[in-house]
């Protein structure tokens, strides 16, 4: 039999790929179609950009904690951009506007969706690859493309972008506004259409093949719940990244061709601009009609990653399964209709200001069903604390504090104060920035075995999560306390204000943890690339885990599995159930195998089946009155 | 085996090369110091980029041999057949509970440490409403805060793995998913219904008629403020961008009768318990309006205007005498960014008694200088009644013709 069917395997291959057999270096690792290869390249390629981003950070870090203080070193490094030791202003502004892009695209959308959506979405429903894995390569490239373009803007004469991640014309339309809105703003708007070019095409492969690619019997509610997330973080992106686009065409159209979209009534310095008509508001509608969907496109994978690997590493089902969904299809639903919570203070209509803050205030709704089911997972299981596991509960504990702090930020009233302060700023970096880096690094560690076959050194993980999940607590916690302080974002300096001077030791703590959480990532980057070649090699399911990709073999194969590909039989969450000899089931186990284990809901009506097992359990009970008897 | 073998052998020796290594440098430091007799210097050594590369080089040896140990530990206990040397789940799960006090007591210390650094009580009607709807939203979401991280790393205590247990079998129960909808859904209706009639009675004002508001305009451009105070009539008068020149910074339509009495400030001074109506326009790019004391923020933004009304309640003075700080001022400062200069756009705001205030006002200089009123054919003198209107009717003609010109270019531009 499996022969036979490995046979027709390779004639489909061959069908669709002639040069299968003699696949040279450059098929296979640059411009592969291979949709594990493709999750890799996204992978390594996030890691590398999310350093630089950390690097970036650092160096503001920097400049926020000794303001005063001269570091010759970074002349060296930094030339004309730090003249005399000392980062210039406009270049600080670059510095947090590439930090902040780098992070939210590239690291968290790209780097996360990319890799995740790509690795397991064939593999967990039960495909050979993805819809079109052209379409795939090119999304991995055009992504290349728009990092390399971003880079770029860092060695041209006038530097990178620099009116912030959210580009908020005119600052961003006017050159003569600030230096970054020269060729470095035109980088930063060809690099984003790129990137939602690529997101794009990578969203509607994960739709396409999540919608009509699932193996037999694997229904839309057999799903493993990173499925469910993957395909809700793929249509909110197709849905949203086009607005930006738009967005981004009418600005390119203000800068280069004297259009007036968003530009009206300026006066630079005593120059008047021709400007007629257009209005500032209008991109930041556009802009977060896509940005306020894009910090769900960053969390739901990291979401629906946890919850899977809570689920594994706590032997347990997942609590509420249906619930977990249902949650997420209304973060999906209401996160289009939260936008204007950005804008509450922008002068837009206050009428508009309570529609919104009313819409974002039930957002919290499922957001604190999904936390107490993660609560109640983790209640009476049998905890492995593998470093994945350990960074899904610090995603847990991450997603709490920061999204505590956003039912104060999605009250208007409140939002007066608090708007654009360092409050925003840790409520984002806990919520958004911290959760779905550990959901991503959770994904890593978890998955690292079905990308390269060995394990990674589970001892360098721990210690890698104690650092990071500590100084990223240091980091942030404080900065709530400057935002109640109105020390606004985006400031080069607190030495003008003297206010703002009682900060400068706190910013001094908070630079420290992060320079001491930027190195624990080197145990993380020596973890990763020293286990790609010299891990422990890895079982087929090293974490005894219930969903498909532990059925494929370590070899990682083209088209997953060699034989048939496997037929699903339940829910992906049968962990220590009562009854079973084994504390997990495969999906992969018909009920047939496990009739001591079955409940009477895992039939959903089937009454023929129901009947089969009546019968067994009434031969059973009968087996043991008897074995009673005598 | 044996290579393992080889490798902890080397590392033992390492080890043992760099333990002798660190006892003769000290050695030779104590010797050093015995017979330099004076302390060495460390300062410009902890300045050095060197210095902290080497301390991290170190940090990370330290960690690979303490890697390695664990690594021969475990080994022997394998190769003895004992049970797994270390029980990683254990220390892990204590790690979370010390977590958890730790974390516990650092969010008290955060609280009253850092949450005595922040802003006193606001300062206006407005923001008094605020500050208790941020209080009733801090319990709220301090008590969620510390109950579900008591559950959260509780449970990765008492639950970690142990091989005797197995994992309760728990996959849904409906009513207490039901239960935990309904319950934040509640405290989140009360919450929104709170603020939305904040915020409502912050943006719908009902105009009492005995106590009118103070009109001021404020302008920003690239990286300063301009404080327009209406004058006497109480209306602050028109102004057009396209007027805007090196001496009308502002941009003022002088043939608005309104705009003749309109002052300029460098200081906003405002009296307590008197409306304040603040106009809010942008010469070049976004900028931010927030006065932090008040409660007050709205963006300025080119080519809209933006209306924010509020009632300043405590002096300058007073708050000086409440927050114990005898240099304390209050100001309003730029929050959105808008260029390198982002950073240092300040001005002061006093508030001050009825009394003073109208001292000060009628001190003020009105915006409409000499200059001005030679260039836009206004009768020059800041007193009609002293000085004859048409003194120099030709010269302020063709003053008159060549304002009107460079106004032309300026539309032109």
């Amino acid at each position: 039999m499996s022969t036979i069917s490995l046979h027709d395997t390779h004639n489909h291959d061959s069908h669709d790929d002639h040069g299968h057999h003699k696949e040279t270096f450059l098929t296979k690792y640059v411009f592969s179609q291979d949709h594990k290869m493709i999750a890799k390249q996204f992978l390594i390629t996030g890691i590398i950009m999310a350093v630089i981003a950390m690097g970036l950070s650092i160096l503001f870090r920097i400049q926020l904690a000794w303001p005063d203080k001269s570091f010759p070193l970074l002349e060296t490094f930094l030339g004309k951009w730090a003249e005399g030791g000392r980062i210039k202003p406009d270049f600080y502004l670059a510095l947090v506007t590439i930090h902040g892009t780098i992070m939210v695209f590239f690291v968290l959308t790209a780097g996360l969706s990319g890799t995740f959506s790509n690795l397991l979405i064939p593999l967990q429903i039960g495909a050979r690859d993805m819809a079109s894995p052209f379409l795939n390569m090119l999304s991995y490239w055009f992504f290349f493309i728009a990092c390399v373009i971003m880079m770029s803007s860092f060695f041209i004469q006038t530097g990178p972008a620099s009116a912030g991640w959210t580009v908020y014309p005119p600052l961003s339309a006017l050159p003569t506004a600030i230096s970054g809105s020269g060729l470095g703003m035109t980088l930063w708007l060809i690099s984003m259409v790129l990137f939602v070019a690529s997101s794009l095409m990578g969203g509607i492969n994960y739709v396409s093949t999540i919608l009509n690619m699932r193996t037999k019997g694997m229904d839309l509610w057999k799903m493993p719940l990173t499925i469910w997330a993957f395909f809700l973080t793929a249509i909110l992106g197709i849905l949203s990244f086009p607005v930006l686009v738009a967005g981004v065409v009418l600005l390119v159209f203000d800068r280069s061709f004297g259009t007036s979209f968003y530009l009206s009534d300026i006066v630079m310095g005593t120059q008047v601009l021709p400007n007629e008509g257009g209005s500032p508001i209008l991109w930041q509608h556009l802009f977060w009609f896509l940005g306020h969907p894009e910090v769900y496109i960053v969390i739901m994978p990291a979401m629906g990653l946890s919850s899977e690997i809570m689920s594994v590493n706590a032997r347990k089902p997942i609590f509420g399964y249906h619930a977990m969904i249902y949650s997420l299809i209304g973060i999906t639903i209401l996160s289009f209709i939260v936008w204007g919570h950005h804008m509450f203070v922008t002068g837009m209509n206050p009428l508009l200001g309570g529609v919104f803050m009313i819409t974002t205030l039930i957002i919290a709704v499922p957001s604190a069903v999904k936390t107490f089911n993660w609560l109640a997972t983790l209640w009476r299981g049998n905890i492995r604390f593998t470093p994945a596991m350990l960074f899904a509960i610090g995603m847990v504990s991450f997603f709490i504090s920061g999204g505590l702090t956003g039912i104060f930020l999605g009250n208007a009233s409140l939002d007066i104060n608090l708007h654009d302060t360092y409050f925003v700023i840790a409520h984002f970096h806990l919520v958004m920035g911290s959760a779905a880096i550990f959901g991503m690094l959770a994904g890593v560690y978890h998955y690292f075995p079905k990308m390269f076959g060995r394990l990674m050194s589970s001892k360098l993980g721990y210690l890698h999560f104690w650092i990071t999940f500590i100084c990223a607590y240091l980091v942030f916690f404080p900065l709530h306390f400057l935002g109640l302080d109105g020390v606004p974002r985006r400031y080069y300096a607190f030495t003008e204000f003297e206010f703002m001077q009682k900060w400068v030791t706190v910013n001094i703590l908070v630079t420290w943890s992060a320079i001491i959480a930027a190195l624990a990532q080197v145990a993380f980057l020596f973890n990763f690339f020293y286990s790609i070649f010299k891990g422990k090699v890895s079982s087929q399911n090293p974490w005894g885990a219930n969903t498909l990709e532990w059925t494929t073999p370590v070899e990682r194969i083209h088209g997953n599995w060699p034989g048939e590909i496997p037929t699903v039989y339940r829910w992906p969450y049968d962990y220590s159930k009562p009854g079973a000899e084994e504390d997990f089931i495969p999906q992969t186990v018909p009920f047939s195998q496990t009739m001591s284990s079955n409940m009477p809901h895992d039939f959903e009506g089937n009454a023929e089946a129901e009947r089969v097992q009546r019968e067994w359990e009434a031969k059973e009970e009968a087996a043991a009155g008897k074995t009673k008897l005598d | 085996m044996s290579l393992r073998k080889l490798i902890s052998n080397k590392t033992i020796a390492a080890l043992a090369v760099i333990v002798a290594a660190f006892a003769n440098t000290s050695a030779f430091a104590q010797a050093a110091a015995a017979t330099a007799e004076k302390p060495v210097d460390m300062g410009p050594i902890y300045k050095t980029a060197t210095f902290y590369v080497l301390a991290f080089l170190l940090v990370c040896l330290f960690v690979a041999i303490v890697g390695k140990a664990l690594k021969v530990y475990e080994l022997t206990r394998e190769a003895q057949d004992k049970p797994k040397g270390i029980n990683w789940d254990a220390i892990n799960g204590g790690l979370f509970a010390l977590f958890l006090i730790v974390g516990l007591y650092g969010v008290y210390w955060e609280y009253t440490v850092h949450g005595n650094m922040i802003l006193p009580e606001a300062a206006s009607e407005h923001g008094k409403k605020i500050d208790q709807m941020f209080n009733i939203t801090l319990i709220l979401t301090t008590i969620v805060f510390i109950v579900t991280h008591i559950l959260l790393f509780a449970f990765a205590y008492f639950y970690k793995h142990s091989g005797k247990r197995k994992a309760y079998y728990y996959p849904h129960n409906n009513t207490i998913e039901r239960i935990w909808t309904i319950i934040p859904a509640l405290v989140l209706t009360v919450l929104v219904l709170m603020g939305f009639l904040t915020w409502r009675s912050i943006f719908y004002k009902v105009e009492d008629p005995n106590n009118k508001p103070i009109s001021i305009e404020i302008t920003s451009s690239q990286f300063a403020w301009a404080i327009r105070y209406a004058g006497a009539d109480g209306v602050v008068g028109l102004k057009n961008y396209k007027l805007i020149t090196a001496d009308n910074g502002l941009g003022i339509d002088f043939k608005d009768k309104k705009t003749l009495d309109d002052q300029l400030a460098e200081v906003m001074v405002i009296p307590v318990n008197k409306p304040v109506r603040l106009i809010l326009t942008s010469k070049d790019v976004i900028h931010s309006f927030y006065m932090p004391h008040f409660r007050v923020q709205l963006n300025t933004v080119p080519g809209m205007t933006s209306y924010f009304e509020f009632t300043p309640t405590i002096t300058t003075e007073e708050m000086k005498a409440k927050t114990n700080d005898p240099k304390f001022k209050y100001l309003f400062l730029c929050n959105k960014i808008c260029g390198d200069g982002h950073y240092k756009m300040q001005r002061e705001v006093k508030v001050v008694s009825q009394a003073e205030y109208d001292a000060w006002v009628a001190e003020l200089p009105t915006y409409l200088t000499d200059d001005l009123r030679k260039q836009f054919n206004l009768p020059v003198a800041s007193t009609p009644a002293t000085e004859p209107a048409a003194a120099t009717p030709a010269d302020s003609a063709a003053k008159d013709t060549s304002a009107v010109k460079t106004n032309q270019i300026a539309l032109k531009k």
